[in-house]
């Protein structure tokens, strides 16, 4: 017999060149920052310094603004549908043509596995541009009247879990129905946003038109509440969406919020449970659980529940948790300090409860942010680690007898952003999707995205739809 | 040099087996009753795992058990003594001038030819595995497929490669197949049985799930994809299935049945993609010829090219590995 093992398959570095600081991305060009003061972002994996970026003031974010209102005014308005199509075009191919650039940077920055940024993140955001740039020229005939017109600048803050493909899923709508941007990265993961700022000079897009301001919450706040922007959208947490939400409310301000979730993955007895078992391992432990629409709740029918967290603690003994840019890793870095704090903080609470805490064995490297793919049984509605967001590599299991009760417990939380269904049964899929309160509802899969899906939440988890036709109406008015 | 396989039956193997096949519905409740394979889902996992990256001493390590895993086969109507000659002295020293090379683990031919091979392959230890049972339809009647067998067996195969009746699982008679897979069990004797799917007439995945436990039932010692003469033969999602089916199996019974992918497994990356199935899926207890096997003919020459670069450095050219 022979002890299988993966030798180290580290992805090179050479093909990213990062400077040692960048300015922000205004006009068209990168200049010096007005009033913001330099930070540093780190790789999660090894906590070394990537390079110093600039936390916008609100001088460097009302300059933005007025570049972003002169290109919507005098250049991005009055193309052609048609017209821009061509340069989202362009950009979706140049974004294909530099894809691994843009995935070992994203893997350095974010922390997750470069075969996820490789084989997710980046095509996935390529495609959001392909599919948008057809758009472009279409916008008459997508159901919002005949001569549909944009909302003007939109001011769009995103999240750190998906930096390049959230960024691609606010840019490509924003810029096919005729908006001018602003675009705030997250703290944490500035890089790809940066490097997709060349890839718009690259593109010859007119300046202006695309304006990238890097910075933490206070430049989020700045932008969101600037009186020249129309339009906001955000992607991040419930509790930063619903300041947001506030701050617009009695403004000519449209806003379009992703907030956070809390999905229930539902396992029948008739489910096919191997590829139940991946798509559960798929549901939460994919980009380290930095997922809003992450399966957090594993809702099992009593009946196979234990043959289901048999397979599925075999399962996760066979991922693959560290070097990031190793092709074969299968859980990276936590994002940041403050994350996993987070983390251990509510399965610390998990365990205080009473739930019952499983992680399989696994070496965590030294240093950088980690934590083990961790699973929690014998958890209940009233525990906090089935109610709030952990936003990590931590799974709760509850059980449920009958169809009924699975659509109870699925829908008993705050949030309504995701939920998974397994059964072969067709029709108890149809009939748990009409009675799942959850703006996407996966039927023997999970976690699967497509620019031509509209993807956003019930409840506390948003308002707006984003991707699809039903996306365009974020960026669009009859 | 193959360690024995699944020994004696175990007393669980018993009791689950007497209680799945005491009568035909309640074989049909058994098999119908495992749970489905989502085709999506199991082709997606296997993608997934074909894209792991195995290189340096893994992969010299891999290169060397996969050769040592291979059935060596030629199965020509065109076949004579002379080319299964040919094929032994290669299977023997599939490198000339390396002896660090292994030996593969078995010569498979059509039955007339086990005399040639079994003369050839003496105090080598590489097994001589013949195809029986009307191979490769297995249109015949039980009566011949069973002399079929014995012949082999009695010309002195070690292994035995049956077909199973793909119309009659096809048409609901598991009974049936369960049956001659039994029967063809009892006339190998001493002889390891091998139970070829031939998954690619099977066409669904849940066939090819119910066909592997089946085949285990009745007693065959590994469960084999293909005959090489249907494509597709052994693809990465069959292969994820069948490996899921011996897993389950050792967990219900105790018994380990080991695996045998054939046909269109050409190249030694393929050969690497189907070890990180077993890695990933069963663990490293099937990774030992005798418990897994690599039917296949044209490999053995670009493992040899691989195992040359990986000990040079430089790619050698065709001409480097011998044609037999």
């Amino acid at each position: 017999m022979v002890k299988f093992e993966y030798a180290p398959a580290p992805e090179s570095t050479a093909v990213v060149d990062i400077a040692p600081s960048y300015g922000l991305f205004v006009d068209g060009a990168f200049v010096d920052p007005a009033d913001g003061e330099p930070f540093k972002t780190v790789n999660p994996a090894t906590e070394e310094v990537l390079c110093e970026v600039v936390a916008g003031g609100p001088a460097d974010v009302d300059r933005a603004v007025q570049a972003a209102r002169r290109a919507q005014d005098g250049v991005w308005s009055r193309l052609p549908g048609r017209e821009r199509g061509k340069y989202l075009f362009r950009i979706a191919r140049i974004m294909q043509e530099r894809a691994r650039e843009l995935a070992v940077l994203e893997t350095l920055d974010n922390g997750k596995p470069i075969r996820e940024s490789r084989d997710v993140d980046v095509p996935l955001a390529a495609a959001h541009f392909f599919y948008h740039a057809g758009w472009a020229d279409k916008l008459s005939y997508a159901g919002f009247g005949p001569d549909p017109k944009p909302y003007g600048v939109a001011g769009q803050v995103i999240p750190w879990n998906f930096p390049l493909l959230m960024l691609a899923w606010k840019v490509a709508p924003a810029l096919a129905c005729g908006n001018t941007v602003v675009l705030k990265p997250a703290e944490t993961t500035p890089l790809t946003a940066l490097l997709f700022a060349e890839i718009c000079q690259q593109a010859d897009l007119p300046p202006g038109v695309v304006n990238i301001v890097t910075g933490a919450g206070e430049t989020g706040r700045a932008l969101v509440e600037h009186d020249g922007v129309d339009k906001v959208a955000f992607t991040g947490s419930t509790e930063v969406g619903k300041a947001i939400a506030r701050s617009v409310a009695g403004t000519r301000k449209r806003a379009t919020l992703e907030l956070g979730g809390k999905a229930a993955n539902v396992v029948f007895e008739d489910a096919p449970i191997d590829q139940a078992v991946e798509g559960i391992v798929n549901g939460i432990f994919f980009n380290q659980g930095h997922v809003c629409c992450a399966g957090s709740r594993l809702l099992l029918q009593e009946s196979v529940a234990d043959e289901v967290l048999d397979s599925l603690k075999r399962r996760l003994g066979m991922l693959r948790v560290g070097d990031p840019l190793d092709k074969n890793t299968d859980v990276g870095a936590i994002n940041s300090a403050a994350q996993l704090a987070r983390i251990r903080e509510l399965s610390d609470i998990g365990e205080a409860e009473g739930a019952q805490r499983w992680s399989p064995a696994c070496e965590l490297p030294d240093r950088g942010y980690w934590f083990p793919p961790t699973l929690f049984t014998g958890v209940s509605q009233a525990h906090r680690i089935a109610r709030e967001e952990v936003f990590g590599p931590v799974l709760s299991v509850l059980t449920f007898r009958t169809p009924a009760e699975a659509v109870e417990k699925a829908n008993n939380t705050p949030y309504g952003l995701s939920a998974g269904v397994w059964t072969e049964k067709g029709s108890r899929i149809l009939w748990m999707a009409d009675k799942l309160k959850a703006g996407v509802v996966w039927a023997n899969t999970f976690n699967r995205f497509d620019p031509t899906s509209p993807f956003g939440g019930y409840k506390e988890s948003g308002w707006g739809r984003e991707g699809g036709r039903h996306g365009l109406e974020a960026y669009l008015h009859g | 040099m193959t360690s024995e396989p699944a020994g004696a039956r175990s007393p669980a193997l018993e009791t689950v087996t007497s209680s799945v096949t005491a009568s035909e519905s309640a074989l049909r409740r058994f098999l119908h009753g495992l749970p489905g394979v989502d085709q999506v889902g199991a082709e997606a996992r296997a993608a997934t795992l074909a894209s792991r990256s195995v290189k340096a001493d893994a992969k010299r390590q891999l290169i060397d058990l996969a050769i040592s895993c291979i059935d060596l086969t030629t199965l020509e109507g065109a076949d004579t003594p002379g080319k299964v000659r040919g094929l032994c002295a290669k299977g023997r020293r599939p490198e000339p001038d390396d002896s660090s090379c292994p030996q593969v683990a078995a010569i498979c031919i059509y039955g007339d030819l086990v005399p040639v091979a079994v003369e050839e392959l003496r105090g080598t230890g590489i097994n001589v595995a013949a195809v029986a049972t009307a191979f490769p339809s297995g249109r015949a009647s039980l009566a011949v497929k069973l002399q079929d067998t014995r012949d082999a067996v009695a010309a002195g195969a070690d292994e035995i490669d049956m077909v199973i009746d793909r119309g009659a699982f096809l048409s609901g008679r598991y009974g049936q197949v369960l049956d001659e897979v039994r029967q063809v069990k009892a006339a190998c004797g001493p002889a390891h049985l091998k139970v070829i799917l031939e998954t690619g007439e099977l066409a669904t995945y849940d066939n090819v799930r119910r066909a592997s436990w089946l085949a285990m039932l009745g007693g065959a010692d590994f469960i084999k994809t293909s005959t090489g003469k249907i494509s597709p033969a052994a693809t990465l999602p069959v292969a994820l299935v069948m490996l899921e089916a011996v897993r389950d199996f050792r967990a219900a019974t105790g018994s380990q049945v080991g695996f045998k992918p054939a046909g269109g497994i050409r190249t030694a990356k393929d050969a690497l993609k189907h070890f990180v199935l077993v890695h990933e899926t069963c663990g490293d207890d099937w990774l030992d010829p005798a418990y897994y096997r690599l039917g296949a003919s044209s490999l053995l020459n670009d493992l040899l090219l691989q195992r040359q670069r990986m000990a040079t450095g430089r790619y050698a050219g065709r001409d480097y590995v011998t044609v037999d």
